[in-house]
C-alpha cells in the first residue's frame, strides 16, 4: 500500500509539473497589461451548462453589433436550435439576412437566409476586411473564447476595459504612445487596440426585457461565443461523468479481482 | 528464462489445436502472456509498460479515426478540424482524446523510463531491451510533434518553423536540409502534406519497434524492484492471471485521470494560441511547444550558440542509448543505492526545472537557471553516473526475491 502511495504521488507530481509548465505559459503571455479579473460563469465546473437566456442574448449582441466587423464562419444558423430556440423562432430570427449566392446562370445574386447556411459573413474576403479597417482584418469569433488564455474572463475584461483618452494619465499616454484617436484598453497587449470601444449601456434593447448595461452585454455575448466556441461541452461533460463513474466502478472491481488473485502470494 | 517454460500445451479445442499446429499463435500467447515466469515482487511502476501499451492502441485507433475527416491542405487544415469538433458524430470525443491521448502516452512513458533507471533495467543482459526503449521515445518525439503540426494552428506552424529550422545549424548542408525537409522555401503546404503522411506511418513503426522490445524483454524476463535475478520458481509467478489483473488495474486508474482530461479540461494541456489559424506574417509573442518537449527546448535555448544548443538537445537523448555502460555500478536497483537514489530524485527535479524555464520566455533568471540545470543533466550522466559507481558502497543484496519479500511480509 505504502508503495501505492508513492506511485500515486509520483503520478500526481508529474501532473502537477506539467499543469505548472502551462500555467508558466499563461503567465508570461500578459506582461504590462493588467490581468482579467475572474468572473463566475454559468459553464464552468464539471456540471456547469450554458445558460440558455443568456446565450440568446448574447446571440442578439452578436447579431446587432459585433456582427458589423466580425464573421463567425463555422456556424450554421441552424446551430441556434441548440440554444433553446425552435425551428420557427430561428427562422425568425434570420428572416431579414441575406446572404450571396450564384443563380443557376452563374450570376452572384442575394438570397434569404436558410437554416444550413453558414453565418453571413460582414466583408466578402480578409483583403476587404483589412481594407475596411486600417489595414488589420477583425479576427473570426468562431474559437475566440478557446484563442485566448482565459478566455471568457479576457473578452469580458477586453469589452468593459476602455479608458477615454481624457481619463488616461500622463505617464499612461507617454509610455504607450497615446494619441486622441487611439482606443486604450486596460488588457489588450500593447493597449492601443484597433476596435473602438464596441459596447455602451443600452446599445442593444434586449427583448426579454433584461437591463442592457455594459457589463451585461458583455457577459451575455461572452456565454453566446463560449457556446460557439464549444458547442459540445455539455454533451462532453454529461458523457465524462458515465465514464469516470463507470471506470471508478470498473476499478474497485479488477482491485478486488487482484487481491483475491494475489492473496495465496503474500 | 524463455527457454525453460517445458512443453508447448495441448489445447482441447480442435480448431485451435488445428491452427496451433501449423501457426503456433496460440502457444505463443500461452508461453508468453500466461505461464511466462515474472517476478512476483513488481511495485506499481511496472504497470506502466502495458499503460504506455494501450495508450499506443488508443493513439492510433482515434486517430484512424480523426485520418478520416481530416483535410492536409493550409487552406483546410484549421477548418476541418473545427468540423470534426462540431459535425462530426463524437468526433470531439475522438479529436480531445487523440490530443490529449499524447500528453498522456508521454506520461506514461516519462514514468516507465524513470522506473527503468531508478531500477537500473537498463544494465546487463537488457541493453538492447533498454535502447529500443529509446529508439521507441525518439519516435515517439517525431510522432508527436508532426502530429502538433496537423491542426494548423499558430503553435503548429511557427512550431514546426522553429523545429525545421534547427537542422539549418549543421554547417554546409543544414539550408539544403531544410528546404529538402520543407519541400519548398518555406513551412507551406507540401511540408504539412509530408508530415501527415509521416504522421500516419510511424505509429506503425512505433508498433514494430514495441514488439522487438517485447521480444527483447521475454528473453531474460523483466527486471524487479530488487534488482536481482529470480533464482527458482519460488520468486516468480505466472503472467497471468497476477499480473494480467495487476496491470488491468493500473491501466484502469491511469485510465480514470486522462478521462478528467478530456472531459473536463481538455484544453488545459494544450496552448490557446493553437486555436488561432497559422498565419506566417504573425509570429505568436511566445513560441513554445508542447509540456513534453518543454526540458528538451529549455537545454536548446540554454547554449547560446544555435548548433551547441541543437547538438545539446540531441546530445541529452543521445547520452540515454550509452546510459548502460556510462552506469558503472554492479548493482541494478536504486533501493540498494544509498547515495544515488537521491541523485535520481534530484535528476527529476532537474527535468522539472528545465521543463519550467522551457515554458517562460528566455529572459532574466531564467536563462541562468535554464543553463545550469543543463549543465547538471550532462554532469549526471557523463560525470556523476561513472564514478558514483565506483566509490558507493551498496547496501547488501537479499539472497532472493522469495526471501525479501516474505520476510517483509513478516
Amino acid at each position: 500500500m505504502r508503495k501505492f502511495i508513492v506511485t500515486g504521488a509520483i503520478a500526481l507530481a508529474a501532473l502537477a509539473a506539467g499543469a505548472f509548465a502551462a500555467y508558466g505559459e499563461s503567465v508570461s503571455a500578459s506582461e504590462s497589461e493588467a490581468k482579467p479579473p475572474h468572473r463566475h460563469w454559468h459553464f464552468e465546473g464539471p456540471f456547469g451548462t450554458y445558460d440558455r437566456a443568456a446565450a440568446q442574448r448574447g446571440y442578439q449582441v452578436y447579431h446587432e453589433v459585433c456582427a458589423a466587423c466580425h464573421s463567425l464562419s463555422l456556424l450554421a444558423y441552424r446551430n441556434l436550435m441548440e440554444l433553446g430556440l425552435n425551428e420557427n423562432q430561428v427562422k425568425d430570427l434570420i428572416k431579414d439576412i441575406q446572404v450571396p449566392d450564384l443563380n443557376d446562370d452563374g450570376a452572384p445574386i442575394e438570397r434569404p437566409a436558410r437554416l444550413s447556411d453558414r453565418f453571413k459573413k460582414p466583408f466578402p474576403n480578409t483583403a476587404a476586411a483589412a481594407a475596411a479597417n486600417n489595414g488589420k482584418a477583425p479576427p473570426d469569433l468562431s474559437v475566440i473564447v478557446k484563442a485566448r488564455e482565459e478566455g471568457p474572463d479576457y473578452i469580458h475584461a477586453l469589452l468593459t476595459g476602455y479608458v477615454p483618452f481624457d481619463k488616461l494619465t500622463p505617464k499612461q499616454i507617454k509610455e504607450f504612445d497615446v494619441t486622441k484617436d487611439d482606443n486604450f484598453n486596460k488588457y489588450f497587449p500593447g493597449h492601443k487596440i484597433g476596435m473602438p470601444p464596441p459596447l455602451a449601456d443600452d446599445k442593444v434593447t434586449y427583448v426579454d426585457g433584461t437591463k442592457a448595461t455594459t457589463d451585461q452585454e458583455a457577459s451575455d455575448v461572452v456565454e453566446f461565443l463560449a457556446w460557439a466556441s464549444e458547442p459540445h461541452m455539455e454533451d462532453r461533460k454529461r458523457t465524462g461523468v458515465r465514464v469516470i463513474l463507470f471506470l471508478l466502478a470498473m476499478a474497485g472491481l479488477m482491485y478486488a479481482v487482484k487481491r483475491s488473485v494475489w492473496s495465496d502470494k503474500h | 528464462m524463455a527457454s525453460s517454460h517445458g512443453t508447448p500445451p495441448a489445447f482441447n479445442n480442435k480448431v485451435i489445436a488445428w491452427i496451433d499446429h501449423r501457426l503456433p499463435i496460440f502457444s505463443y500467447i500461452e508461453k508468453e502472456y500466461h505461464t511466462f515466469p515474472t517476478p512476483r515482487n513488481f511495485n506499481y511502476f511496472w504497470n506502466f509498460g502495458a499503460i504506455a501499451t494501450v495508450m499506443l492502441v488508443l493513439m492510433i485507433a482515434t486517430g484512424v479515426v480523426l485520418a478520416t475527416n481530416y483535410t492536409p491542405h493550409t487552406s483546410m487544415a484549421f477548418d476541418s478540424v473545427e468540423r470534426i469538433m462540431r459535425d462530426v458524430p463524437s468526433g470531439w470525443l475522438m479529436r480531445y482524446l487523440h490530443m490529449n491521448g499524447a500528453s498522456f502516452f508521454f506520461i506514461a512513458v516519462y514514468v516507465h523510463i524513470f522506473r527503468g533507471m531508478y531500477y537500473g533495467s537498463y544494465k546487463a543482459p537488457r541493453e538492447l531491451l533498454w535502447i529500443l526503449g529509446v529508439i521507441i521515445f525518439l519516435l515517439m518525439m517525431a510522432t508527436a510533434f508532426m502530429g502538433y503540426v496537423l491542426p494548423w494552428g499558430q503553435m503548429s506552424f511557427w512550431g514546426a518553423t522553429v523545429i525545421t529550422n534547427l537542422f539549418s545549424a549543421i554547417p554546409v548542408v543544414g539550408d539544403s536540409i531544410v528546404t529538402w525537409l520543407w519541400g519548398g522555401f518555406a513551412v507551406e503546404n507540401p511540408t504539412l502534406n509530408r508530415f501527415y503522411a509521416l504522421h500516419y506511418l510511424l505509429p506503425f513503426v512505433i508498433v514494430a519497434v514495441v514488439a522487438l522490445h517485447v521480444v527483447a524483454l521475454h528473453v531474460h524476463g523483466s527486471n524487479n524492484p530488487l534488482g536481482i535475478d529470480p533464482k527458482g520458481p519460488q520468486d516468480t509467478v505466472p503472467f497471468h492471471p497476477y499480473y494480467t489483473m495487476k496491470d488491468g488495474f493500473g491501466v484502469v486508474v491511469f485510465l480514470i485521470v486522462y478521462a478528467a482530461f478530456v472531459f473536463f479540461s481538455p484544453n488545459m494541456l494544450g496552448d490557446a494560441a493553437n486555436y488561432i489559424e497559422a498565419n506566417p506574417l504573425v509570429t505568436p509573442t511566445h513560441i513554445v511547444p508542447e509540456w513534453y518537449f518543454l526540458p528538451y527546448y529549455a537545454i536548446l535555448r540554454a547554449i547560446p550558440d544555435k548548433l551547441g544548443g541543437v547538438l545539446a538537445m540531441f546530445g541529452a537523448i543521445a547520452v540515454l542509448f550509452v546510459l548502460p555502460w556510462l552506469d558503472t555500478s554492479r548493482v541494478r536497483s536504486c533501493s540498494f543505492r544509498p547515495i544515488y537514489k537521491w541523485f535520481m530524485f534530484v535528476l527529476v527535479i532537474d527535468v522539472v526545472v528545465l521543463g519550467v524555464c522551457g515554458a517562460n520566455p528566455p529572459e532574466g533568471w531564467y536563462v541562468p537557471i535554464a543553463q545550469l540545470a543543463t549543465v547538471y543533466y550532462f554532469f549526471h550522466f557523463l560525470i556523476l553516473l561513472p564514478v558514483l559507481g565506483k566509490i558507493e558502497r551498496p547496501r547488501p543484496l537479499p539472497p532472493s526475491i522469495a526471501d525479501a519479500v516474505l520476510k517483509k511480509a513478516g
